[in-house]
Protein backbone atom coordinates (compact mmCIF):
# COMPACT_ATOMS: atom_id res chain seq x y z
CA UNK A 1 0.00 0.00 0.00
CA UNK A 2 1.06 3.18 -0.58
CA UNK A 3 1.92 5.21 2.81
CA UNK A 4 -0.46 7.99 1.82
CA UNK A 5 -3.68 5.89 1.76
CA UNK A 6 -6.21 7.05 4.42
CA UNK A 7 -7.07 3.37 6.87
CA UNK A 8 -10.38 3.74 5.14
CA UNK A 9 -9.12 3.11 1.46
CA UNK A 10 -6.85 0.47 2.38
CA UNK A 11 -10.12 -1.67 4.61
CA UNK A 12 -12.67 -1.02 1.47
CA UNK A 13 -9.81 -2.06 -0.89
CA UNK A 14 -8.95 -4.80 1.02
CA UNK A 15 -11.76 -6.23 1.80
CA UNK A 16 -14.41 -4.81 -0.23
CA UNK A 17 -17.99 -4.84 1.14
CA UNK A 18 -21.34 -6.24 -0.51
CA UNK A 19 -19.63 -7.46 -3.59
CA UNK A 20 -21.82 -9.67 -6.10
CA UNK A 21 -25.41 -9.59 -8.10
CA UNK A 22 -28.54 -9.44 -7.02
CA UNK A 23 -31.12 -10.60 -9.36
CA UNK A 24 -31.80 -8.13 -12.08
CA UNK A 25 -35.00 -9.29 -13.02
CA UNK A 26 -36.73 -8.75 -10.04
CA UNK A 27 -39.06 -5.53 -9.48
CA UNK A 28 -37.52 -4.20 -5.95
CA UNK A 29 -34.21 -3.99 -7.88
CA UNK A 30 -32.78 -1.39 -9.64
CA UNK A 31 -29.64 -1.73 -11.69
CA UNK A 32 -26.63 0.55 -13.14
CA UNK A 33 -23.62 0.00 -15.19
CA UNK A 34 -21.83 3.38 -15.65
CA UNK A 35 -18.49 3.64 -16.80
CA UNK A 36 -15.87 6.81 -16.79
CA UNK A 37 -15.36 7.79 -20.54
CA UNK A 38 -11.94 8.52 -20.22
CA UNK A 39 -10.54 5.88 -17.71
CA UNK A 40 -12.77 3.00 -18.86
CA UNK A 41 -13.40 2.23 -15.37
CA UNK A 42 -16.95 0.30 -15.04
CA UNK A 43 -18.90 0.33 -11.69
CA UNK A 44 -22.19 -2.23 -11.52
CA UNK A 45 -24.32 -0.98 -8.41
CA UNK A 46 -27.35 -2.47 -7.56
CA UNK A 47 -29.96 -1.49 -5.06
CA UNK A 48 -33.17 -3.62 -3.39
CA UNK A 49 -35.97 -1.33 -2.17
CA UNK A 50 -38.23 -2.77 0.43
CA UNK A 51 -41.95 -2.17 0.94
CA UNK A 52 -41.22 1.02 2.82
CA UNK A 53 -38.84 2.46 0.23
CA UNK A 54 -35.69 1.18 2.08
CA UNK A 55 -32.53 0.15 0.55
CA UNK A 56 -32.73 -2.85 2.62
CA UNK A 57 -29.88 -4.68 0.04
CA UNK A 58 -26.89 -2.65 -2.00
CA UNK A 59 -24.17 -4.85 -3.93
CA UNK A 60 -21.69 -3.85 -6.63
CA UNK A 61 -18.91 -5.05 -8.82
CA UNK A 62 -15.74 -2.80 -10.40
CA UNK A 63 -13.61 -3.08 -12.94
CA UNK A 64 -10.94 -0.32 -12.39
CA UNK A 65 -8.13 1.30 -10.24
CA UNK A 66 -8.19 0.67 -6.49
CA UNK A 67 -10.04 4.18 -5.72
CA UNK A 68 -12.83 2.82 -8.23
CA UNK A 69 -12.81 -0.45 -6.00
CA UNK A 70 -13.13 0.84 -2.62
CA UNK A 71 -15.80 3.69 -3.61
CA UNK A 72 -18.11 0.98 -5.01
CA UNK A 73 -17.38 -0.79 -1.61
CA UNK A 74 -17.90 2.50 0.97
CA UNK A 75 -21.12 3.48 -1.37
CA UNK A 76 -22.98 0.04 -0.84
CA UNK A 77 -22.41 0.32 3.01
CA UNK A 78 -23.57 3.88 3.05
CA UNK A 79 -26.88 3.12 0.76
CA UNK A 80 -27.69 0.28 3.20
CA UNK A 81 -31.04 1.15 5.50
CA UNK A 82 -31.34 4.34 3.73
CA UNK A 83 -34.65 5.31 2.68
CA UNK A 84 -34.49 6.16 -1.55
CA UNK A 85 -35.37 9.68 -1.01
CA UNK A 86 -31.93 10.19 1.34
CA UNK A 87 -29.92 7.99 -1.20
CA UNK A 88 -31.08 10.50 -3.97
CA UNK A 89 -29.22 12.98 -2.34
CA UNK A 90 -25.99 10.57 -2.28
CA UNK A 91 -22.97 13.11 -3.28
CA UNK A 92 -19.44 11.49 -4.21
CA UNK A 93 -17.54 14.27 -1.81
CA UNK A 94 -19.15 11.56 0.80
CA UNK A 95 -16.63 8.99 -0.66
CA UNK A 96 -13.62 11.82 -1.37
CA UNK A 97 -13.83 12.71 2.39
CA UNK A 98 -14.01 9.46 3.79
CA UNK A 99 -11.49 7.63 1.41
CA UNK A 100 -9.35 10.66 1.28
CA UNK A 101 -9.34 10.66 -2.31
CA UNK A 102 -6.25 12.84 -4.09
CA UNK A 103 -7.93 15.02 -7.01
CA UNK A 104 -6.25 12.79 -9.66
CA UNK A 105 -8.91 9.86 -8.08
CA UNK A 106 -12.00 11.85 -7.45
CA UNK A 107 -13.72 10.31 -10.73
CA UNK A 108 -14.50 7.37 -8.72
CA UNK A 109 -16.93 9.29 -6.71
CA UNK A 110 -18.24 10.78 -9.68
CA UNK A 111 -18.35 7.13 -10.79
CA UNK A 112 -20.08 6.05 -7.63
CA UNK A 113 -22.52 8.90 -7.84
CA UNK A 114 -23.65 8.52 -11.08
CA UNK A 115 -24.20 5.00 -10.61
CA UNK A 116 -26.35 5.85 -7.61
CA UNK A 117 -28.67 8.54 -9.40
CA UNK A 118 -29.17 5.27 -12.60
CA UNK A 119 -29.58 2.58 -9.70
CA UNK A 120 -32.19 4.70 -8.56
CA UNK A 121 -33.93 5.99 -11.96
CA UNK A 122 -33.92 2.37 -12.82
CA UNK A 123 -35.40 1.51 -10.08
CA UNK A 124 -38.57 4.24 -10.51
CA UNK A 125 -38.74 2.81 -13.69
CA UNK A 126 -39.68 -0.29 -13.12
CA UNK A 127 -41.79 -0.36 -10.20
CA UNK A 128 -43.68 2.52 -12.45
CA UNK A 129 -43.87 -0.26 -15.11
CA UNK A 130 -45.58 -2.49 -12.27
CA UNK A 131 -48.32 -0.76 -11.64
CA UNK A 132 -49.32 -0.76 -16.01
CA UNK A 133 -52.02 -3.18 -17.49
CA UNK A 134 -49.47 -5.86 -19.37
CA UNK A 135 -49.77 -4.97 -23.03
CA UNK B 1 9.55 -19.95 5.58
CA UNK B 2 7.93 -16.17 4.12
CA UNK B 3 10.39 -14.65 2.30
CA UNK B 4 11.43 -10.87 3.06
CA UNK B 5 8.98 -8.54 1.67
CA UNK B 6 8.33 -6.55 -0.60
CA UNK B 7 10.54 -9.18 -2.92
CA UNK B 8 11.96 -7.35 -5.91
CA UNK B 9 11.05 -8.01 -9.26
CA UNK B 10 12.26 -4.90 -11.00
CA UNK B 11 15.37 -5.70 -12.09
CA UNK B 12 15.27 -4.24 -15.47
CA UNK B 13 14.55 -0.66 -13.62
CA UNK B 14 17.62 -1.11 -11.29
CA UNK B 15 19.61 -3.69 -9.86
CA UNK B 16 21.82 -3.52 -6.59
CA UNK B 17 25.64 -2.62 -6.95
CA UNK B 18 27.18 -6.61 -6.63
CA UNK B 19 28.99 -6.84 -3.47
CA UNK B 20 32.59 -7.44 -5.63
CA UNK B 21 31.67 -4.51 -7.17
CA UNK B 22 31.16 -2.47 -4.36
CA UNK B 23 34.74 -3.79 -2.98
CA UNK B 24 36.32 -2.77 -6.42
CA UNK B 25 34.90 0.63 -5.77
CA UNK B 26 35.69 1.63 -2.22
CA UNK B 27 39.05 2.35 -2.39
CA UNK B 28 38.58 5.33 -4.96
CA UNK B 29 36.42 6.95 -2.24
CA UNK B 30 38.70 6.73 0.28
CA UNK B 31 42.67 6.62 0.01
CA UNK B 32 42.75 6.43 -3.79
CA UNK B 33 40.58 9.65 -4.46
CA UNK B 34 43.05 11.28 -7.01
CA UNK B 35 41.43 12.97 -10.27
CA UNK B 36 42.83 11.20 -13.11
CA UNK B 37 43.52 14.05 -15.41
CA UNK B 38 46.83 15.03 -12.74
CA UNK B 39 49.60 14.04 -14.84
CA UNK B 40 52.19 15.45 -12.38
CA UNK B 41 51.67 12.90 -9.09
CA UNK B 42 51.18 9.58 -8.26
CA UNK B 43 47.49 10.41 -6.95
CA UNK B 44 46.41 10.83 -10.34
CA UNK B 45 48.54 8.50 -11.90
CA UNK B 46 47.02 5.77 -9.66
CA UNK B 47 43.40 6.94 -10.14
CA UNK B 48 43.88 6.95 -14.94
CA UNK B 49 45.20 3.76 -14.12
CA UNK B 50 42.44 2.25 -12.65
CA UNK B 51 40.35 3.95 -15.28
CA UNK B 52 42.23 2.44 -18.21
CA UNK B 53 42.05 -0.93 -16.22
CA UNK B 54 37.74 -0.26 -16.13
CA UNK B 55 38.02 0.95 -19.68
CA UNK B 56 39.82 -2.57 -20.98
CA UNK B 57 37.10 -4.65 -18.60
CA UNK B 58 34.30 -2.88 -20.73
CA UNK B 59 35.51 -2.84 -24.10
CA UNK B 60 35.86 -6.70 -23.25
CA UNK B 61 32.24 -7.05 -22.41
CA UNK B 62 31.06 -6.14 -26.35
CA UNK B 63 34.16 -7.30 -28.06
CA UNK B 64 35.87 -3.37 -28.59
CA UNK B 65 38.76 -2.13 -27.70
CA UNK B 66 39.71 0.11 -24.74
CA UNK B 67 40.07 3.12 -27.14
CA UNK B 68 36.30 3.23 -28.45
CA UNK B 69 35.23 3.11 -24.76
CA UNK B 70 33.72 6.87 -23.50
CA UNK B 71 32.81 7.79 -19.97
CA UNK B 72 29.56 9.14 -19.63
CA UNK B 73 26.90 9.81 -16.69
CA UNK B 74 24.99 6.61 -17.63
CA UNK B 75 22.97 5.77 -21.17
CA UNK B 76 20.62 8.93 -21.34
CA UNK B 77 23.56 11.17 -21.69
CA UNK B 78 25.45 8.43 -24.23
CA UNK B 79 22.05 7.62 -26.30
CA UNK B 80 22.01 11.75 -26.48
CA UNK B 81 25.78 12.05 -27.38
CA UNK B 82 25.44 9.18 -29.97
CA UNK B 83 22.37 10.79 -31.54
CA UNK B 84 22.91 14.58 -31.26
CA UNK B 85 26.52 14.16 -32.27
CA UNK B 86 26.37 11.87 -35.00
CA UNK B 87 23.64 14.16 -36.34
CA UNK B 88 25.74 16.86 -35.96
CA UNK B 89 28.85 15.45 -36.97
CA UNK B 90 27.51 14.36 -40.30
CA UNK B 91 24.51 17.17 -41.63
CA UNK B 92 26.10 18.05 -44.38
CA UNK B 93 25.02 13.96 -45.65
CA UNK B 94 21.48 14.50 -45.04
CA UNK B 95 18.91 15.23 -42.44
CA UNK B 96 17.61 12.04 -42.04
CA UNK B 97 17.21 9.04 -38.85
CA UNK B 98 15.30 6.39 -38.67
CA UNK B 99 14.17 4.69 -34.99
CA UNK B 100 11.73 2.70 -33.78
CA UNK B 101 8.51 3.49 -32.45
CA UNK B 102 9.11 1.05 -28.96
CA UNK B 103 12.69 2.94 -28.15
CA UNK B 104 12.71 4.06 -24.54
CA UNK B 105 12.33 7.86 -23.90
CA UNK B 106 16.49 8.18 -23.87
CA UNK B 107 16.45 7.64 -27.16
CA UNK B 108 13.32 9.00 -28.49
CA UNK B 109 13.66 12.45 -26.60
CA UNK B 110 16.47 12.78 -28.52
CA UNK B 111 15.20 12.09 -31.85
CA UNK B 112 12.30 14.38 -31.02
CA UNK B 113 14.92 17.75 -29.89
CA UNK B 114 16.20 16.79 -33.60
CA UNK B 115 13.10 16.64 -35.48
CA UNK B 116 12.22 20.29 -33.61
CA UNK B 117 15.67 21.34 -35.43
CA UNK B 118 14.39 20.47 -38.91
CA UNK B 119 15.31 16.94 -39.21
CA UNK B 120 13.37 14.02 -40.60
CA UNK B 121 12.63 11.12 -38.06
CA UNK B 122 11.38 7.84 -39.29
CA UNK B 123 9.49 5.36 -36.62
CA UNK B 124 9.26 2.02 -37.86
CA UNK B 125 6.86 0.00 -36.39
CA UNK B 126 7.05 -3.05 -34.91
CA UNK B 127 5.09 -6.31 -35.11
CA UNK B 128 2.96 -7.60 -32.19
CA UNK B 129 5.88 -9.41 -30.59
CA UNK B 130 7.81 -6.12 -30.83
CA UNK B 131 10.30 -6.35 -33.49
CA UNK B 132 11.82 -4.56 -36.09
CA UNK B 133 11.44 -5.82 -39.89
CA UNK B 134 15.34 -5.39 -40.84
CA UNK B 135 13.27 -4.98 -44.44
CA UNK B 136 11.33 -1.83 -43.31
CA UNK B 137 14.67 -0.39 -42.17
CA UNK B 138 16.16 -1.33 -45.67
CA UNK B 139 13.38 0.49 -47.14
CA UNK B 140 13.44 3.31 -44.99
CA UNK B 141 17.26 4.17 -45.66
CA UNK B 142 17.42 7.28 -48.20
CA UNK B 143 20.60 9.03 -49.50
CA UNK B 144 20.05 11.81 -46.74
CA UNK B 145 20.02 9.30 -43.52
CA UNK B 146 22.87 9.61 -41.28
CA UNK B 147 22.00 7.51 -38.51
CA UNK B 148 19.72 4.33 -37.28
CA UNK B 149 19.20 3.68 -33.61
CA UNK B 150 17.34 0.58 -32.46
CA UNK B 151 17.74 -0.81 -29.41
CA UNK B 152 19.26 -3.95 -28.55
CA UNK B 153 16.41 -5.29 -25.94
CA UNK B 154 13.44 -3.61 -24.88
CA UNK B 155 13.36 -2.50 -21.29
CA UNK B 156 9.63 -3.14 -21.23
CA UNK B 157 9.09 -6.25 -23.01
CA UNK B 158 12.37 -7.85 -23.00
CA UNK B 159 12.18 -8.31 -27.02
CA UNK B 160 15.47 -8.95 -28.92
CA UNK B 161 15.68 -6.77 -32.08
CA UNK B 162 17.37 -8.77 -34.91
CA UNK B 163 20.35 -6.33 -34.75
CA UNK B 164 22.69 -7.98 -36.64
CA UNK B 165 20.25 -8.38 -39.58
CA UNK B 166 19.93 -4.59 -39.45
CA UNK B 167 23.65 -4.13 -38.99
CA UNK B 168 24.15 -5.66 -42.14
CA UNK B 169 21.61 -3.51 -43.91
CA UNK B 170 23.42 -0.17 -42.44
CA UNK B 171 27.00 -1.48 -43.69
CA UNK B 172 25.55 -1.94 -46.86
CA UNK B 173 23.99 1.39 -47.35
CA UNK B 174 27.12 3.47 -45.27
CA UNK B 175 24.62 4.65 -42.52
CA UNK B 176 25.91 4.23 -38.75
CA UNK B 177 24.11 2.06 -36.29
CA UNK B 178 23.62 3.16 -32.67
CA UNK B 179 22.19 0.42 -30.03
CA UNK B 180 20.78 1.73 -26.88
CA UNK B 181 22.48 -1.56 -25.49
CA UNK B 182 21.34 -0.61 -21.87
CA UNK B 183 19.32 -3.95 -20.89
CA UNK B 184 21.04 -6.17 -23.41
CA UNK B 185 24.15 -5.25 -21.57
CA UNK B 186 25.07 -8.11 -19.46
CA UNK B 187 22.37 -10.72 -20.06
CA UNK B 188 23.10 -11.06 -24.15
CA UNK B 189 26.79 -11.61 -25.70
CA UNK B 190 26.96 -8.38 -27.75
CA UNK B 191 30.06 -8.31 -30.01
CA UNK B 192 29.96 -4.62 -31.95
CA UNK B 193 31.86 -6.27 -34.94
CA UNK B 194 29.85 -9.34 -35.73
CA UNK B 195 26.45 -6.79 -34.67
CA UNK B 196 27.27 -3.96 -37.18
CA UNK B 197 26.87 -1.10 -34.77
CA UNK B 198 29.00 1.87 -35.05
CA UNK B 199 28.05 3.22 -31.12
CA UNK B 200 26.86 1.58 -28.32
CA UNK B 201 25.13 2.76 -25.18
CA UNK B 202 25.21 0.86 -21.59
CA UNK B 203 24.66 2.06 -18.40
CA UNK B 204 26.10 0.49 -15.02
CA UNK B 205 23.25 0.03 -12.95
CA UNK B 206 21.45 -2.14 -14.81
CA UNK B 207 23.99 -4.75 -14.88
CA UNK B 208 24.89 -4.79 -10.79
CA UNK B 209 26.64 -1.50 -11.38
CA UNK B 210 26.43 1.73 -9.61
CA UNK B 211 23.77 4.36 -10.77
CA UNK B 212 25.04 7.81 -12.36
CA UNK B 213 27.91 5.97 -14.69
CA UNK B 214 27.85 4.47 -18.54
CA UNK B 215 29.23 4.43 -21.43
CA UNK B 216 29.46 4.95 -25.19
CA UNK B 217 31.07 2.87 -27.88
CA UNK B 218 32.64 5.20 -30.59
CA UNK B 219 33.61 3.01 -33.17
CA UNK B 220 37.25 3.68 -34.11
CA UNK B 221 37.82 1.87 -37.67
CA UNK B 222 35.65 0.76 -40.88
CA UNK B 223 34.49 3.24 -40.19
CA UNK B 224 36.19 5.91 -37.97
CA UNK B 225 32.94 7.70 -36.31
CA UNK B 226 33.12 11.12 -35.25
CA UNK B 227 30.49 12.48 -33.39
CA UNK B 228 29.87 16.34 -32.08
CA UNK B 229 30.67 17.20 -28.71
CA UNK B 230 27.13 17.50 -26.50
CA UNK B 231 29.36 18.98 -23.11
CA UNK B 232 31.89 21.33 -23.50
CA UNK B 233 35.09 21.80 -21.34
CA UNK B 234 38.70 20.57 -20.21
CA UNK B 235 38.19 18.52 -22.82
CA UNK B 236 37.94 15.11 -20.67
CA UNK B 237 37.66 11.72 -23.06
CA UNK B 238 40.03 12.96 -25.76
CA UNK B 239 37.42 16.11 -25.65
CA UNK B 240 34.65 14.23 -26.40
CA UNK B 241 32.84 14.30 -23.04
CA UNK B 242 34.29 17.07 -20.46
CA UNK B 243 33.97 16.68 -17.04
CA UNK B 244 36.15 14.92 -14.32
CA UNK B 245 36.11 11.61 -14.44
CA UNK B 246 33.60 9.60 -11.84
CA UNK B 247 35.81 7.08 -11.18
CA UNK B 248 34.73 5.24 -8.17
CA UNK B 249 31.99 4.45 -10.88
CA UNK B 250 34.02 4.06 -13.36
CA UNK B 251 35.78 1.63 -11.60
CA UNK B 252 32.55 0.36 -10.48
CA UNK B 253 31.64 -0.36 -14.51
CA UNK B 254 34.43 -1.98 -15.24
CA UNK B 255 34.25 -4.55 -12.32
CA UNK B 256 30.36 -5.35 -13.14
CA UNK B 257 31.43 -5.74 -16.95
CA UNK B 258 34.02 -8.16 -16.28
CA UNK B 259 31.78 -9.91 -13.76
CA UNK B 260 28.81 -10.03 -16.44
CA UNK B 261 31.04 -10.96 -19.46
CA UNK B 262 32.28 -14.07 -17.05
CA UNK B 263 28.81 -14.94 -15.80
CA UNK B 264 26.43 -14.31 -18.13
CA UNK B 265 25.99 -17.91 -19.61
CA UNK B 266 25.12 -19.47 -16.28
CA UNK B 267 23.37 -16.87 -15.18
CA UNK B 268 20.69 -16.58 -18.45
CA UNK B 269 20.53 -20.03 -18.07
CA UNK B 270 19.40 -19.84 -14.41
CA UNK B 271 16.94 -16.97 -15.09
CA UNK B 272 15.39 -18.24 -18.44
CA UNK B 273 14.17 -21.47 -16.28
CA UNK B 274 13.01 -18.86 -13.14
CA UNK B 275 11.13 -16.66 -15.86
CA UNK B 276 9.71 -19.93 -17.58
CA UNK B 277 8.25 -21.11 -14.08
CA UNK B 278 6.85 -17.71 -13.62
CA UNK B 279 5.18 -17.33 -16.82
CA UNK B 280 3.89 -21.15 -17.12
CA UNK B 281 3.11 -21.08 -13.35
CA UNK B 282 0.87 -17.90 -13.50
CA UNK B 283 -0.27 -19.34 -17.16
CA UNK B 284 -1.39 -22.76 -15.55
CA UNK B 285 -3.48 -21.48 -13.14
CA UNK B 286 -4.90 -18.67 -14.65
CA UNK B 287 -7.02 -18.41 -17.99
CA UNK B 288 -6.68 -14.87 -20.11
CA UNK B 289 -3.42 -14.22 -19.23
CA UNK B 290 -0.72 -12.73 -22.76
CA UNK B 291 2.65 -12.52 -22.32
CA UNK B 292 3.61 -9.46 -23.92
CA UNK B 293 7.01 -9.66 -26.33
CA UNK B 294 8.57 -12.18 -28.53
CA UNK B 295 8.30 -15.80 -27.10
CA UNK B 296 11.99 -16.78 -27.73
CA UNK B 297 13.79 -13.96 -28.86
CA UNK B 298 13.25 -11.96 -25.62
CA UNK B 299 16.04 -11.07 -22.36
CA UNK B 300 16.33 -14.41 -20.18
CA UNK B 301 14.97 -11.92 -17.51
CA UNK B 302 12.01 -10.23 -18.24
CA UNK B 303 8.11 -11.51 -18.64
CA UNK B 304 5.90 -8.90 -19.46
CA UNK B 305 2.04 -10.54 -19.00
CA UNK B 306 -1.43 -8.49 -19.38
CA UNK B 307 -4.63 -10.05 -17.04
CA UNK B 308 -7.60 -9.79 -18.77
CA UNK B 309 -10.99 -7.98 -17.07
CA UNK B 310 -8.61 -6.54 -14.03
CA UNK B 311 -7.30 -2.62 -13.87
CA UNK B 312 -3.46 -2.27 -13.59
CA UNK B 313 -3.42 0.14 -10.74
CA UNK B 314 -5.63 -1.68 -8.70
CA UNK B 315 -3.43 -5.29 -9.63
CA UNK B 316 -0.31 -3.55 -8.90
CA UNK B 317 -1.82 -2.42 -5.41
CA UNK B 318 -2.87 -5.95 -4.05
CA UNK B 319 0.25 -6.84 -5.26
CA UNK B 320 2.05 -4.87 -3.01
CA UNK B 321 4.25 -7.45 -1.90
CA UNK B 322 6.03 -7.56 -4.90
CA UNK B 323 8.46 -4.98 -6.57
CA UNK B 324 7.06 -5.21 -9.87
CA UNK B 325 6.34 -2.10 -12.79
CA UNK B 326 3.34 -1.95 -14.61
CA UNK B 327 2.22 -0.91 -18.46
CA UNK B 328 0.59 2.50 -16.98
CA UNK B 329 -0.77 4.60 -14.64
CA UNK B 330 -3.81 5.72 -13.40
CA UNK B 331 -2.16 9.13 -12.66
CA UNK B 332 -5.53 10.96 -14.10
CA UNK B 333 -8.71 10.69 -15.17
CA UNK B 334 -7.59 9.26 -18.21
CA UNK B 335 -5.00 6.67 -18.52
CA UNK B 336 -1.85 6.38 -20.54
CA UNK B 337 -1.40 2.95 -21.96
CA UNK B 338 2.68 2.04 -22.81
CA UNK B 339 3.58 3.52 -25.81
CA UNK B 340 5.57 -0.27 -26.30
CA UNK B 341 2.58 -2.06 -25.77
CA UNK B 342 0.53 0.14 -28.03
CA UNK B 343 3.11 -0.15 -30.84
CA UNK B 344 3.04 -4.02 -30.62
CA UNK B 345 -1.06 -3.43 -31.35
CA UNK B 346 -1.99 -4.67 -27.51
CA UNK B 347 -5.46 -3.40 -27.08
CA UNK B 348 -5.78 -0.42 -24.40
CA UNK B 349 -7.64 -2.45 -21.97
CA UNK B 350 -4.70 -5.37 -21.72
CA UNK B 351 -1.91 -2.66 -21.93
CA UNK B 352 -3.33 -1.50 -18.82
CA UNK B 353 -3.45 -4.55 -17.14
CA UNK B 354 0.04 -5.29 -18.36
CA UNK B 355 2.79 -5.86 -15.72
CA UNK B 356 6.65 -6.16 -15.92
CA UNK B 357 8.04 -9.00 -13.71
CA UNK B 358 12.00 -8.89 -14.20
CA UNK B 359 14.40 -10.83 -12.43
CA UNK B 360 17.94 -10.87 -11.52
CA UNK B 361 20.74 -11.86 -9.94
CA UNK B 362 19.46 -12.51 -6.83
CA UNK B 363 16.17 -13.83 -7.86
CA UNK B 364 15.52 -17.25 -6.08
CA UNK B 365 12.83 -19.99 -6.75
CA UNK B 366 11.20 -19.26 -3.60
CA UNK B 367 10.78 -16.42 -4.43
CA UNK B 368 9.31 -16.99 -7.54
CA UNK B 369 7.17 -19.89 -5.93
CA UNK B 370 5.95 -16.71 -3.84
CA UNK B 371 5.35 -14.21 -6.77
CA UNK B 372 3.08 -16.98 -8.68
CA UNK B 373 0.44 -17.40 -5.17
CA UNK B 374 0.24 -13.80 -4.83
CA UNK B 375 -0.31 -13.10 -8.57
CA UNK B 376 -2.77 -15.89 -8.36
CA UNK B 377 -4.35 -14.62 -6.01
CA UNK B 378 -4.54 -11.33 -6.08
CA UNK B 379 -6.35 -11.77 -10.20
CA UNK B 380 -8.62 -13.86 -9.13
CA UNK B 381 -9.82 -11.43 -6.18
CA UNK B 382 -9.58 -8.70 -8.54
CA UNK B 383 -11.95 -11.18 -11.19
CA UNK B 384 -14.50 -12.05 -8.57
CA UNK B 385 -15.53 -8.30 -8.14
CA UNK B 386 -15.07 -7.33 -11.77
CA UNK B 387 -18.55 -7.02 -13.80
CA UNK B 388 -16.50 -7.12 -17.20
CA UNK B 389 -14.82 -10.54 -16.14
CA UNK B 390 -18.33 -11.48 -15.29
CA UNK B 391 -20.06 -10.44 -18.47
CA UNK B 392 -17.22 -12.53 -20.27
CA UNK B 393 -17.96 -15.63 -18.64
CA UNK B 394 -21.65 -14.97 -19.83
CA UNK B 395 -20.53 -14.90 -22.88
CA UNK B 396 -20.32 -11.10 -23.51
CA UNK B 397 -17.71 -9.29 -25.47
CA UNK B 398 -17.25 -6.73 -22.75
CA UNK B 399 -15.16 -4.31 -24.89
CA UNK B 400 -18.44 -3.86 -26.78
CA UNK B 401 -19.67 -2.42 -23.36
CA UNK B 402 -17.11 0.24 -23.28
Amino acid sequence: MEPNQSPEFVKHFSHPRNVGSLDRRSRRVGTATVTVADCGDVMRLQIEVDCQGRIARAMFKTFGCSAAIAAGSLTTEWLRGRSVDQAEGFSGDYITERLALTPEKQHSSRLAEDAVRAAIADWKRRRCRQGQPAS
Amino acid sequence: MTPKLPLYFDYNATTPVDERVLEAMLPFFGEDFGNPSSRSHAFGWKAEAAVEVARQQVAELIGATPQEITWTAGATESNNLAIKGACEMYRDKGRHIITCSTEHRAVLDPCAALAKAGWQVTHLPVDEAGRVDPAKVEAAITDQTVLISIMAANNETGTLHPLAEIGRIAKQAGVLLHTDATQAAGKIPLAVESLGVALLSLSAHKLYGPKGVGCLYVRRRSPRVRLAKQMHGGSHERGLRSGTLNVPGIVGLGAAAEIAGNELTDDAERLVALRDRLDEGVRSQLPEVQLNGHPTERLCNTANLSFAYVEGEALMMKLSSLAVSSGSACMSASREPSHVLKAMGVPDALANAAIRFSLGRPTTVEEIDFAIGAIVQAVRELRAISPLYELAREGIDPTRLQ
